[in-house]
Parts: structure tokens; sequence; C-alpha cells
């Protein structure tokens, strides 16, 4: 329980001392409000993760097993091996939504998200290359070359997207994280198609699900997210600067390649750990932003902490309705949420704001 | 010729305005389509003849020849070359003129070069198609090749419904606007169509999956003449229709406005050559799966090396895309990979990101 409960609490502290520097914001207090929502929201579906799957439990149980855990009840024992793919979904998640908001505004980019702009391919060639090159078969020894792969991707798009006339527009960074999605797909299947074994162990990786990982995966990727989330959340005003252009930000005293590239290396940092956590999960990073604007408005300050709460609750509830929705068998919660994901991708798109801004 | 080639600006977007009296030009374009062809017809005679197996001309032409009259076969060799040679090239002709035609009508008619089937997710709907009827139906042969098809119409159909309603109306740039959407809502599309496949993978056995794989990639590896039969009829119905749409095509490359102006009725033109190009995509990844970025390729190669944007030499570009990378992946591929032969997607794909990603630094285009 201790780890659940430390990661939404310092999650809902964390606004509090930032809000305080701010007095004049308008709608401070029901934003509090909604954020207590969320975070209730957050505790419901988490109690909904370690409770609902192929063997349903009473909340009861649930509470039994973790104050008073008994060895010998099977019921018990069903909520403490839920415990590690709960955790890991609340880590994930947090760190996808909170890359996702940071990402949207460093780029000022309203569709960058791991998955679209090729941050998932790049880690999936590095894990492929890892299985087939050193024979790799376990999830721990996937974490390190998942982030460099995605590190790698992640700064390759972005520069690619950045040349050129026009900077880093919405379509540019679309298509070219597509376009190094697939040349490295291309690479990759050079490796599948040869090696049926490799094959074999990355079809499961990559389909992205917080199912099947324990600690062992979780603990190596801890720093790194921890790292991560410090130095995006502290990027509150940076972004709202940022918001303003390029020019203005400069003309309040940021010095904007600076306060750019630390905000970029958090968010590689975050979506690295992400994927080597959980796979290549896409969507997340994007819709929850969007909707945590329309709660919160445009202050990175807010977005960030509500993206950093709201983020688990969609990854975990994909999880969980993902468990039930195929019985016996489950859909991995990467599946669940690029169903979840391409609609309200779509309806950014046909609301005008994909091409404009 | 070498001079009005230098003044030429390499410029993405699509030569619109053409000044009469360019009878030299003109000429050196017709050359340049010419030399594509002879390359074509040099690359066919390459990937029959040569290659792992190499067949002489005389005894080519006596292998056909005993084909076609029913003598005496030459144990081996006849059915190497009639069942899997010639075959294998037949369907990458056709289907390397059918994704060619299909990058460039799309391409020419948005105005946007990376607007080609393969970018926008069309070729997504194809493979989601298919691999459901293989890994869910347990489908094989034709009716993979059908859920391909109808596949690629279904999710064409979509982006465009979705990129089509919505706030249109602004002015002239409403072609680009659009097309930008389509671009768009097709990234997005890919992206859960992504999903779906690599679910559906870890849903079936290794053998299946393995299978899945290189139909995904693209590949001429189980072409056989059915394939070509079924995609030359399709071609027949559809490069007349293809030619037809050449001239609302070359209006509509005005703006919509000026083509409304000169007695276009542009919905209807615009809809028919979105069906005609989504066709041709369908009918090609049907017959060999969805061979990464030629329809991308091409039309922008073409326009390079012939000085203009021309559907004819699309096609031939997209022939030599094919049968070169095909070519590599059957031929020079194994010598490195023991013995693998690579599906020919793979080589494209691998050629075409890089392609891609130095057409959208070059691009000087705000929508791209």
């Amino acid at each position: 329980m201790s780890p659940l409960t430390t990661t939404a609490a310092s999650a809902a502290a964390r606004p509090a001392p930032e809000s305080a520097t701010a007095p004049g914001a308008p709608g401070l207090g029901p934003l509090a409000l909604w954020l207590l929502a969320a975070v209730v929201v957050l505790a419901l579906v988490t109690a909904a993760s370690l409770a609902v799957g192929a063997r349903g439990l009473a909340p009861e149980t649930v509470w039994q097993a973790l104050t008073r855990f008994d060895p010998a009840n099977g019921d018990h024992a069903v909520v403490h091996a839920r415990i590690p793919r709960t955790v890991l979904g609340l880590l994930a998640g947090g760190a996808l939504g909170l890359a996702g908001a940071a990402m949207q505004g460093v780029a000022r980019n309203p569709l960058a998200d791991p998955g679209i702009i090729g941050i998932n391919a790049g880690a999936a060639l590095a894990v492929v290359t890892g299985i087939y090159v050193f024979g790799l078969s376990s999830l721990t020894g996937y974490i390190w070359f998942a982030f460099i792969g995605a590190a790698a991707a992640a700064v390759l798009v972005y520069l690619v997207a950045s040349l050129g006339r026009d900077g880093a527009t919405p379509v540019k960074l679309a298509l070219a994280g597509a376009a190094l999605s697939a040349g490295l797909f291309s690479l990759m299947n050079v490796i599948l198609v040869s090696s049926r074994d490799t094959l074999d162990r990355f079809r499961f990786w990559q389909v992205g699900g917080i199912a099947g990982r324990d600690w062992s995966v979780i603990l190596p990727a801890l720093p790194f997210l921890l790292v991560g989330a410090g130095l995006v959340l502290a990027t509150g005003r940076i972004l709202n600067n940022l918001a303003l252009g390029d020019d203005i930000a400069r003309g309040l005293g940021q010095r904007v390649g600076l306060t750019r590239g630390v905000t970029a290396l958090g968010i590689v940092l975050l979506c690295g750990s992400a994927t080597a956590l959980a796979g290549p999960i896409g969507f997340v990073g994007l819709i929850i932003p969007h909707a945590v604007r329309f709660l919160a408005g445009p202050d990175y300050r807010w977005i960030l902490p509500f993206s950093l709460i709201l983020a688990p609750a969609l990854l975990l509830a994909a999880d969980v309705i993902g468990r039930v929705i195929l019985l016996p068998g489950e859909v991995p919660a990467g599946i669940m949420t690029a169903l979840v994901g391409a609609p309200v991708f779509v309806w950014l798109v046909r609301r005008g704001k994909g091409a404009g801004l | 010729m070498r001079t009005a080639d230098t003044k030429t600006p390499v410029d993405l977007s699509l030569p619109v305005a053409k000044t009469p009296a360019e009878r030299p030009k003109l000429i050196a374009q017709h050359r340049r389509t010419a030399v594509l062809a002879l390359a074509v017809v040099a690359l066919f005679a390459a990937s029959v003849l040569l290659g792992s197996y190499t067949v002489t001309i005389p005894d080519f032409f006596r292998i056909l020849g005993a084909h076609l009259t029913d003598g005496e076969k030459i144990p081996g060799a006849s059915f190497i070359v009639m069942e899997h040679k010639l075959p294998r090239a037949v369907v990458g002709t056709l289907i390397g003129a059918a994704f060619g035609l299909s990058g460039a009508l799309f391409q020419t008619m948005l105005r946007n070069p990376l607007a080609s089937p393969d970018v926008i997710g069309i070729s997504y709907g194809a493979s989601a198609a298919a691999v459901t009827a293989i890994v869910v139906f347990g489908a094989t042969g034709a009716a993979v090749s059908g859920a391909a098809f109808a596949g690629a119409l279904g999710v064409a159909t979509l982006i465009y419904a979705i990129s089509r309603s919505g706030s249109l109306g602004s002015g002239g740039q409403r072609g680009d606007a659009a097309g930008s959407r389509l671009i768009l809502a097709g990234v997005g599309i890919a992206a859960a169509l992504h999903a779906v496949v690599s679910f559906l993978l870890t849903r079936t056995d290794i053998r299946t999956a393995a299978d899945v794989l290189i139909w995904l990639n693209g590949s001429l590896n189980s072409a056989n003449w059915d394939r070509a039969g079924v995609l030359g009829i399709a071609l027949l119905v559809l490069v007349p229709a293809v030619a037809l749409l050449s001239g609302p095509l070359r209006i509509l490359e005005l703006g919509d406005d000026t083509a409304a102006g000169l007695g276009v009725r542009v919905g209807a033109a615009r809809l028919a050559i979105v069906f005609t190009a989504v066709g041709l995509a369908a009918a090609a990844t049907a017959a060999a799966g969805p061979v990464a970025f030629v329809a991308f390729l091409a039309g922008p190669i073409a326009r390079r090396f012939v000085r203009k944007a021309s559907l004819p030499a699309a096609a031939l570009t997209g022939v030599l895309i094919v049968l070169s990378a095909d070519y590599v992946a059957a031929n020079v591929a194994p010598l490195l990979l023991d013995g693998t032969v690579l599906p020919v997607g793979v080589i494209t794909g691998a050629l075409g990101a890089p392609f891609l990603l130095w057409l959208l630094v070059t691009s000087n285009r705000k929508d791209a």
C-alpha cells in the first residue's frame, strides 16, 4: 500500500506551494477542488486495479489483504500479485502524462506524444537489437535498450522537425515521427523476419502493457522517473512563458535554449522510463493534457500536476477494462489506450487545432 | 537541355503554371520518360534472367515458347522461370505501377508531396483487415487479399469523411487545410491500427505470426499467376479511369476555386480521383501487401527526373523502385543474412524513411 499512497500524496502536495506563489490566479479554489477530485478518482481506479480481474474481489478483501496480509488466504495472494502491476501503472501513467504535457508545451505542439513522434519505434528497435544481438530475454534487460532507443529517437525527431524554415510545426513533427517510425520498423523487420526467436519474444513486449512485470523491473527505473518528474514539474512557469512564443519568453528574461533543453531532458527521462517499464504505450500522453486543459485552463502550473494524477488513472482504467473485456484472455493496456486515443486524436485534428497551432 | 534543367527550381510545390511554347523542354521530358521506360524493361529482364538462378536469353524464350505451345519443358528451369521468377517480376511491375499512380494522384490532387496512401494510413487499413482475416478467421490466399482490399477502402472512406467534414470553408486555403487534416487523421488512425495489428500478433502461434509479419512488410515471395491476373484486371479498369481523370486533375491543381470557375465539378472530380487512387493502392496491397513508401517515393522522384509532374513517369518510377528493391531483397540480402529472403517492403521502407525526413527538412511549405 505504501508506494501507492506516497505517489498520490506527493502529487497532491506539490501544486500547493506553486499555487501560493500566484495568489492572483483566478479560480484557485475550484481548481484545488478539482485536483482533489482527480486524486479521489485515481484512488478509486487504483482500488479497482487491485480488486478487478479474472478473479474479482470484494473491497473488504482487498483492504484486509493490504492491512492484515494472510499468506494462506488465496484472495490475499491475488491482491498481492496485482500490486506490482498497479504500481507500475501508476508510475508509467504518471510519467507519460507529465511527459506528454511538457512535450506539448516545449514543442508548442498539441499533437506531441511518444507514440506519434516515434519514440516508441526507437525503443522498439533498440529492444529488438538487444534481443537479437545480445540474447536478452527478460524485461530487466530490455529497460536499458528501450531507454537509449527512446532518447535517441526523441532527439532525432525533434531535430529533423525543427530544421527547415518554419520550425517544428505539428504536421512536421507528426510526419517526422511517422517517417522515422516507418524506417525504424523496416530495420527492425530485417531482424524479425530472419529470427523467429526474436519475433516471439518481441511481439509480447511490443503491445505495451503493465501486466507480468515485477519489482525487479520497477526499481531500476525509479531514479530516472523521479529525476525526470522533478525536472518537468519545476518547469510550469517556464512552459507558460514559452507558450507566449520564444521572443516574448526571451523578453521576460528566460534563457529559452537552456530551459528548453532541461525540459527536454526531463521528458526523455520520463518517456524512456515509461517505455522501459510498460513497453510502447501511445496516446496517454496525448489525450490527458488536452482533457486537463478543459478542466484547468492553459496554466502549465496546473496542467502538469493534473496530468500527473489523471494519466495513471486512465492507464489503470484501460488496464482494468482490458482484463475483463475479453475473458479468459486479457487485452493489454497499450491496446486499450490506442483504441480510446485514436478517436480523440482525430477529434483534435478535426477541431482544427492540429493544423493551426 | 542542361541550361533548362538548372533553371528549374528544386521546389516541392507542384509546378502549377505552365507557359506555352516550351517545345524543347517538352521533348526533353518525353525523352526522359522514355529513358524510364527503357530502364523498366532492362530491370524486368534482369530480375527474370539474373539473380540466384540465371537464365540466358535464348533459354528464356525457349522456355516461354514451350510454355505457351505446350511443348517440351526443360526440367527445373521451366518451373523456376514460369512459376517463380516471371510471375514475381510481373506482380512487381504491376504493383509498382499501381502504387506509383496512386501516390501521384494523391500528391497532385492535395498539392502535398506527403499525402500518399502509405503515409496517410490507408495501407494500415489493409494491414489490419488482412491480419484480422489471417489470425481470427484463418484466411489464406484470395480471402486475405479481399480483406486487404476492403480494409484499404474502408479506412480511406473514414479518413476522407473525417477530413472533408468540419470547418472547410476558409477561402483559397481550403485544399491545403483539408490536405493537412487528411494527413493527420491518417497518422492517428494508422497508430491505432498499428496497435490492433500488434495485439493480433500476440494472439496467434509463432508460425502464423511470422507469416503475418512477412505479409505486413509487403512481399513478392508468394507472387503467382492468379494474383497477377486479378491485379491485371483491376489495372485494366483503373488505369483508363486515371487517364480520364488526368484532365480534371490538371485543372484542380490550379486551386479549387479556379477549377470551379473553369467548369470542373470539384467535389465529384475529387471523389472520383480519391477512389481511383485508393482502388489502385488497395489492389496492389491485396496482391503483395503494403509495400512501404513506393507510392510516396514514386511521384517526387519522377518529378525530379522528368522535371514535371507526370502520371506515366510516376508509374514507371514505381515499377523501378519495386523491381530494384525486390532484386536486392531476393538476391543480395540472402548473401548477407544467411539465406533469409527479405520482404521487398523492408528495403523500400528503409530507403523511403530517410527520403521523407529529408523532404520534411528541405520543405518550404507552411503546412508540411
